[in-house]
């Protein structure tokens, strides 16, 4: 039991690992994400590669103690290069019960379990569904424990402070965030300089919080720990030279629309109505208005699409974002777009559906919807970012299709990606080619709907240009002269335009390279999106035992790379790992009548490797029929 | 000789597309289409700066017989596009055209927000209480009763007074004019896009196939007794022989309508209009035969600031504030470590 074992641990006894998964869990109240979010910038520090995965409840503060209020953060860190956030915790922070009863089942059997007892009391107990005490009896036999009266430890920390008993409460999370940084070699001096200049004017506040975490690292320096409790060094990880940050999917994609629409020398005008988890992009675009961009909270979704479509039919880059629900609202407005060719960029921060379903839950289900979820033949361009770094590319791209090919691009990210943060190597914007827009101003031979012979892209005409004057709208429209036409013929060529504009913009995106393994093999994974990193790493693992495995990521979903036909016919078989029911996978079949196989998971949380690992070697050891 | 002395050279001409109009012979929507004309070429603003959006409906094919840029968007939603055009293009001078089941209907949000917001746009909404081009159904401004093909024993539900939305929902410019008022209706015009913010101009236009003479008594030959035609900083008197007038009954906190000479009223005891009293706009928005004349001409102008102009002012400051931009310090804010 805790507190007998006197143990003062020296660097040189830690144990050293190449990899580290840490989920630390607890009220929504009780400041998890902000806890992981110190953690994981102490860990970029140190040097270390690293994913995360926060997960938290769509209530803002659901009744404390019970387990539909329990919010998590998961990180893995490690030595060597890190894809995921990883399978299962090596270690679990329980800040109650509640959170011990959700994530228990996820824990390594081994695992280290890091327990407040001072919040184990019955009626906590109780609503978490537990029947008895579970840190009594044999319960967790298969678990190393240590049990911390962390709520008490938390106030002894801040009663010089001049803190009331409840803002000192509210540092327990500082508290754990010290002891789990001792455990793992982290310094927290950057984390005492964000406290100080986080609470600059309450300087109460910040001497209770910077307490508390000193507190909780100095218990793991000197306090009576039991000897069972690990303490570990994870070695730097091998990084290409370079300036790096951390950086979430939304900053990311916030930071590629922004330089990419300085690149084409546009205005940057995002039209958004709020929704979860895609609001994080309005709030990160509205605070950059020194970049030429400006945001604009509409009074819907519709409002918002369509405020996006003018702004483009005014000459700036429109940009409109939401999630799954709301990108519903905006089909309609995304077939004017599509018939008045105009350039257009929708973010579609996927979420678990259908209706409102879970909406802080992360999903792939929307692939039908962007592919094809419009009435009519309206076909769009849909790219798939596959990590959070990988966004800032995908916004750049965005922006370059959009206005070059004078298209709707629509950008599937996810909940994961939203709110997950990897160490990101800077890129040096100076050296990205620019693509500055050249709207048509000579009057000479000018037709609205006369396309350029290679891009089949219309010409782009600001209003206010004198001479240019014309009429667009959602009526079809004589090929050339954009006048309002019923022509049967006209209607057949301008449906065969539009798909063929699109379908040829995959001549000028560079072709579909195979991300691990050979071109030729048994079993190609064939993934989309988020899921980048655990079917990455699965296919390795795969590797590594010997089979015939390779694995090709998409980005562009639509059009579809022009070599994917010729990629696929090196495989005997075809696996498509997806959070959803299967729609990259009928895609796939359609369009090149492959035999694809799904796996399939729509449980709210992104892949694990093991289930993809498994999946492919029962796909390798199948014996054809 | 300054601008305005090469601005007034614009005819209605100059306004006109190439496109051949197909409105129903008889329209309303030709009257109001020759007033826009006439108006523009009097404000002056060349073609090319001039922007008209629409959403569906008879009134919204209004783009293509204007010689200006042209937007004909979805059903409803044209005050949104309006809203992002002029966000990114402010120079312009957008127009926004449509009918009583676009901009309040399907669209009533649209137009409530857009009001509220104050974008600088002019909004021209043709009421002839009837769906047109879906072949006659009522519409929310449908009187009470209405037969149509969706309700062949009346409608049972309740219109709005376009006017009254609009100064409900927070409408800084609120005016009526109607299709064949081609003294009003310019005039209208011009105030409404003088006004800097939205405005709102309800033009009565009669649809001579689904509901004809639904304005019979304040629009056609003969209903000079019903129109009230407001002049700010003038009395509201009205009719043939200008011996009708406004007076405010404070009992009841209403507006009466009476006889001048009759009952001892003099001009004196007539309501002056002033367009800027909001309380007094609602109250001449509601009048409408029988409960006295219908009110045209400007009900309520009291600019303030517009939307667009202060989202650009709080831009500039912060453009100005921040200095010349960098796009590699945007991706280095916050933290960031070297690995050598």
């Amino acid at each position: 039991m805790p507190g007998n074992a006197v143990l003062t641990q020296t660097n040189e006894q830690r144990e050293s690992l190449d990899s580290v998964v840490v989920r630390f869990a607890g009220d929504s109240g009780d400041g998890i994400q902000l806890t992981g979010g110190r953690f994981t910038d102490e860990t970029a520090v140190a040097g270390n590669d690293l994913v995360t995965f926060p997960d938290f409840p769509a209530e803002i503060r659901a009744p404390i103690g019970t387990t539909y209020g329990v919010s998590a953060f998961q990180i893995q860190f490690g030595s060597n290069v890190v894809k995921t956030s990883g399978d299962s915790p090596d270690v679990l922070v329980c800040m109650n019960p509640a959170a011990l009863k959700v994530n228990l089942e996820d824990l390594k059997v081994g695992g280290v379990i890091i327990s407040d007892i001072g919040t184990f009391n019955d009626k906590n107990i109780e609503k978490a569904g537990f029947a008895e005490n579970p840190l009594e009896g044999s319960f967790l036999d298969a678990y190393r424990r240590i049990d911390i009266d962390i709520s008490k430890l938390t106030l002894e920390s801040v009663k010089d402070s001049g803190v009331n008993k409840r803002d000192g409460q509210r540092c327990k999370n500082m508290w754990t965030l010290g002891l789990v940084s001792w455990m793992y070699d982290r310094d927290i001096e950057p984390t005492v300089q964000w406290l100080e200049s986080k609470f600059k004017n309450l300087p109460e506040i910040a001497k209770a919080n910077i307490s508390a975490l000193k507190a909780g690292h100095a218990f793991g320096e000197t306090a009576e720990l039991p000897a069972a409790l690990p303490v570990f060094t994870v070695g730097s990880a091998e990084f290409k030279p370079g300036e790096y940050r951390t950086v979430t999917g939304t900053e990311a994609l916030a930071w590629g629309l922004t330089v990419g629409s300085n690149l084409a020398n546009l205005k940057l005008l995002l039209a958004s109505y709020p929704i979860t988890p895609a609001s994080s992009l309005l709030h990160v675009l509205s605070g950059l208005k020194e970049y030429n961009v400006s945001t604009f909270q509409a009074e819907d979704e519709i409002a918002a699409v369509c405020a996006a479509i003018g702004a483009s039919y005014g000459g700036a880059m429109g940009i409109t974002s939401s999630s799954g629900p709301g990108v519903a609202l905006k089909t309609e407005a995304l077939g004017l777009a599509i018939a008045a060719e105009l350039p257009l960029i929708l973010v579609n921060s996927q979420r678990a559906g259908p209706s409102t379903g879970m909406p802080t839950k992360t999903e792939q289900s929307d692939l039908y919807l962007a592919v094809y979820g419009r009435n009519a033949d309206a076909p769009l361009v849909v790219l798939a970012p596959q990590s959070s770094a990988d966004c800032f590319d995908i916004g750049v791209s965005a922006v370059k299709i959009a206005t070059q090919f004078m298209t709707p691009v629509m950008v599937l990210s996810d909940t994961y990606l939203v709110n997950a943060a990897e160490p990101w190597l800077l890129p040096d914007v100076n050296e990205i080619e620019p693509f500055p827009v050249s709207f048509r101003t000579d009057p000479e031979g000018f037709q609205p709907f006369l396309r350029d012979p290679k891009t089949g892209a219309r010409p782009w005409v600001k209003p206010g240009t004198p001479g240019l004057m014309h009429r667009i709208g959602g009526l079809e429209r004589a090929s050339e002269s954009g006048n309002v036409s019923y022509d049967p013929a006209n209607h057949q060529n301008m449906t065969d335009a539009r798909r063929e504009k699109v379908q040829g913009i995959s001549n000028f995106l560079p072709k579909q390279e195979i991300d691990s393994g050979a071109n030729k093999g048994k079993v190609v994974v064939v993934g989309w999106g988020s899921t980048y990193g655990p079917i990455s790493q699965a296919v390795g693992r795969a590797i590594n035992q010997g089979h015939a495995v390779s694995h090709i990521h998409l980005r562009n979903i639509w059009p579809l790379p022009s070599n994917l036909g010729e990629l696929f016919s090196g495989f005997e078989k075809v696996l498509v790992p997806e959070l959803n029911a299967g729609q990259l996978l009928t895609v796939l079949r359609a369009e090149y009548l492959v035999n694809a196989n799904g796996l399939n998971k729509v449980a709210g949380q992104p892949f694990r490797v093991s289930e993809i690992e498994s999946a492919i070697i029962s796909m390798v050891e199948e014996k054809n029929e | 000789m300054n601008n305005t002395a090469t601005a007034t050279e614009f005819t209605a001409q100059d306004f006109t597309s190439d496109q051949e109009i197909r409105w129903c012979p008889g329209c309303g929507d030709y009257a109001i289409v020759k007033g826009v004309r006439k108006a523009l070429a009097e404000i002056g603003t060349p073609p090319e700066k001039v922007a008209f959006v629409s959403g569906i409906g008879c009134a919204a094919r209004f783009p293509y017989y204007m010689s200006t840029y042209g937007f004909h968007t979805i059903h409803g939603r044209a005050p949104t596009f309006a809203t992002g055009l002029k966000l990114a293009n402010p120079e312009l001078d957008v127009w926004v055209v449509g009918g009583d089941g676009d901009m309040l209907s399907i669209g009533g949000n649209h137009t409530f927000h857009v009001m509220r917001r104050n974008v600088d746009v002019n909004l021209l909404l043709f009421n002839n209480e009837i769906y047109g081009l879906t072949k006659g159904q009522y519409s929310p401004t449908s009187e009470e009763g209405t037969k149509s093909p969706s309700t062949p024993f009346g409608s049972v539900d309740h219109p709005v007074s376009p006017v009254s939305f609009a100064l409900g929902v927070g409408g800084r410019f609120v005016a009526r004019a109607y299709d064949i008022g081609q003294k009003t209706l310019p005039e209208v015009l011009k105030r409404a896009h003088s006004h800097k913010g939205a405005s709102f101009v309800e033009i009565l236009q009669n649809c001579h196939v689904y509901n004809d003479g639904t304005f019979e008594e304040v629009r056609d030959k003969g209903s000079i007794n019903n129109q009230l035609i407001c002049s700010h900083g003038e009395p509201l008197i009205y009719g043939k022989d200008r011996d009708r007038g406004i007076i405010l009954n404070r009992e009841k906190l209403a507006l009466e309508t009476v006889i001048l000479g009759q009952n001892g009223i003099e001009e004196k005891d007539i309501l002056i209009h002033d367009e800027k009293n909001y309380n007094l706009a609602v109250m001449l928005g509601d009048l409408r035969p029988p409960n006295g004349p219908m009110a045209f001409g400007v009900i309520y102008a009291d600019p303030t600031e517009s939307y667009d102009s202060a989202v650009i002012a709080q831009e500039n400051e912060l453009k100005k504030k921040a200095g010349e931009p960098d796009l590699n310090n945007l991706l280095r804010r916050g933290h960031t470590w070297m690995v050598e």
